[in-house]
């Protein structure tokens, strides 16, 4: 394609979030948040619903300036939104009174480019995310993946250095989120410019992002960072791959598995089979029947 | 009660998933489609209850069950029509009402547009207007007859500062709630997309806005054709179609009153087609949802 994808990196150093609370403490929403993303990089935020991850993105985009802590984007601080970070929510939002390719020519308005320009990257872009034959399709006539590829289409007709993702498939069917998460790791490979997803699905993050940072919820935190070393086109299948996966699903099973410890303990127990209470088994009121 | 005469075709509206770049339906590439003749496109069976209304009321008046003068026949009605239409009576009396009509919509109808945007660009605007005019709103537009008539007079002028009134409210109160219901969504997308506040008025939210807008103007149409009907009885100088309804009781002749009837709800019904008309051609295909 172009001679020059450039991308930038970013450094999120400390970055805290909090929203005041009626009659109350201020709600924590993000804490010490910090991370350095390489240019061209696609790293993948892994968390459960409410873990902030969606506000950190939202942060990055300088759609919400109202945090503590610096976001640093190619050298510069983040002020407000700009044409290199492009963004695609999980909800399409295209405009419903306009084509596909009109919605894509809206993402060009203030891009210096002539008008024979624009067309052409609309174009190239309809053509990038499969939908050649659909330019002239409302909305409302697409099916969710159709519209979201029109989404990923508009977020990347800038050019922009930076794409954020925010849950992007989640709102499409299980068929489908394979599909276009095949799509988008083909366009990554193309444009090799830098990605930052944030899924809940443990599968997407690590099928697409080179790491996958995992955040924890209540505050928003970042647990641990995994890097992924598989070559592309990823194998689900492969039990390295299978490994991963299980060691990252371990880290939020932990948040909540603490009967693990007293069922060890009960294994120990059997060799001896003495009447010994373990130290650490729940009392007998707390006791669960394993069907 | 009309809906089957604007079925919209729905040819448009399959949605396929397709990831191949081939098979998009020959409609996305804005391909014309042919109308079926007007015997089937229409759906008759819609005026099998009127035709039974006016048989039975023929019928009747035939029979003299009724020994009233009060009773006319169909046949009376028709020839009062015809009398009407031939002498000009019926079209000074009509475009007096509709010249009337269309003044006070217009002014109405801007006046709204300007007030209810102001209403909804502005949080101060809202905030210090607001109370006033949705309190305003409340008040039965009948109410103002008797102040309007002693400032105005019982001529056109007094008719048309009514009318304009009648317009007025719904436009504004649907335009200001039109703007301010714009999804917060759209906004951001058009930040992201650094757009400049007049951009962002001109591409989002007046687009966004439009249907809400178009429903006010709709129901100001409406709203201000009802009202000159009650403007002319109400303001009884002048002349118009309501006048001639009023002449038509107060001379006991019902062939005239009836006559009259007619007219306004044929001019109603005129006016209604030609609101859809406009809201097909600038709401294409673009919205799934009809308005009405």
């Amino acid at each position: 394609m172009t001679a020059s994808t450039l991308s930038d990196s970013i450094d999120i150093l400390h970055v805290s979030k909090r929203y005041a609370q009626q009659g109350g403490a201020p709600l924590a929403v993000l804490d010490d948040i910090s991370l350095r993303v390489r240019a061209g990089e696609f790293v993948s935020v892994l968390g459960s619903s409410g873990c902030g991850k969606s506000t950190l993105l939202r942060l990055i985009a300088g759609l919400d300036t109202d945090y503590s802590g610096d976001i640093v984007v190619a050298g510069d601080k983040v002020r407000d939104t700009s044409l290199e970070r492009g963004i695609v929510f999980q909800d399409h939002r295209l405009f419903p009174w306009l084509t596909a390719s009109q919605n894509i020519l809206a993402a060009l308005r203030n891009a210096p480019l002539s008008a024979r320009e624009k067309r052409e990257a609309v174009a190239e872009h309809i053509a990038l995310v499969g939908l050649k034959g659909f330019e002239n399709a409302y909305p409302h006539q697409l099916s969710g993946g159709m519209a979201q590829r029109v989404a990923i289409a508009r977020g990347l007709v800038n050019r922009p250095r930076v794409l954020l993702l925010d849950e992007p498939f989640g709102a499409l069917d299980a068929l489908t989120r394979g599909r276009l998460q095949n799509e988008l790791q083909r366009i990554w490979e193309h444009e090799r410019i830098t990605m930052i997803l944030v899924t809940h699905d443990v599968d997407e993050a690590l099928y697409l992002g080179e790491r996958v940072v995992t955040m924890a919820p209540r505050p928003g935190r970042i647990k641990r960072i995994v890097d992924v070393a598989l070559p592309r086109p990823r194998e689900r299948n492969d039990p390295r791959f299978i490994r991963l996966r299980d060691e990252v699903l371990a880290d939020f099973a932990e948040q909540d598995g603490t009967r693990r410890e007293p069922q060890e303990d009960r294994d120990d127990d059997r060799p001896n089979g003495g009447t010994r209470v373990p130290v650490a088994s729940p009392p007998i009121t707390e006791w669960r029947l394993a069907w | 009660m009309s809906l089957a005469l604007f079925k919209r075709s729905s040819q448009s509206q399959q949605s396929a998933d397709a990831s191949c770049d081939c098979g998009a339906p020959a409609s996305f590439r804005r391909a014309a489609q042919p109308r079926r003749p007007l015997l089937t496109r229409v759906d008759w069976r819609g005026a099998v209850l009127p035709v039974i209304a006016i048989v039975i009321w023929w019928a009747v008046s035939e029979a003299h069950v009724v020994k009233s003068g009060l009773l006319v026949s169909p046949a009376q009605v028709l020839a009062t029509a015809w009398q009407q239409i031939e002498s000009g009576a019926l079209l000074k009396a009509l475009s007096a009402s509709l010249a009337r009509e269309a003044s006070g919509f217009v002014i109405g109808t801007l006046g709204g547009l300007l007030l209810g945007s102001a209403l909804g660009f502005s949080r101060l605007a809202t905030r210090m207007v607001g109370p006033s005019f949705d309190t305003f709103k409340q008040i039965s537009l009948f109410a103002w007859i008797p102040l309007i008539s002693v400032w105005f007079g019982l001529g056109d002028a007094a008719k048309v500062v009514f009318l304009s009134l009648a317009a007025l409210l719904p436009v504004t109160a649907h335009t200001c709630d039109g703007i301010h219901a714009v999804p917060r969504a759209y906004i951001e997308v058009a930040r992201a997309f650094r757009y400049s506040r007049w951009q962002l008025i001109r591409a989002v939210i007046l687009p966004a806005a439009l249907p809400s807008i178009f429903t006010g103007i709709y129901l100001a149409l409406i709203y201000s054709w009802l009202a000159t009907l009650g403007a002319e009885y109400l303001l009884v100088a002048g002349s118009g179609i309501g006048n001639t309804l009023i002449d038509g009781s107060e001379q006991f002749r019902m062939d005239l009153v009836l006559f009259g009837v007619i007219v306004v709800g044929v001019t109603g019904w005129a006016l209604n087609a030609l609101a859809r008309a406009v809201e097909r051609a600038i709401f294409a295909r673009r919205f799934q949802s009809a308005t009405r």
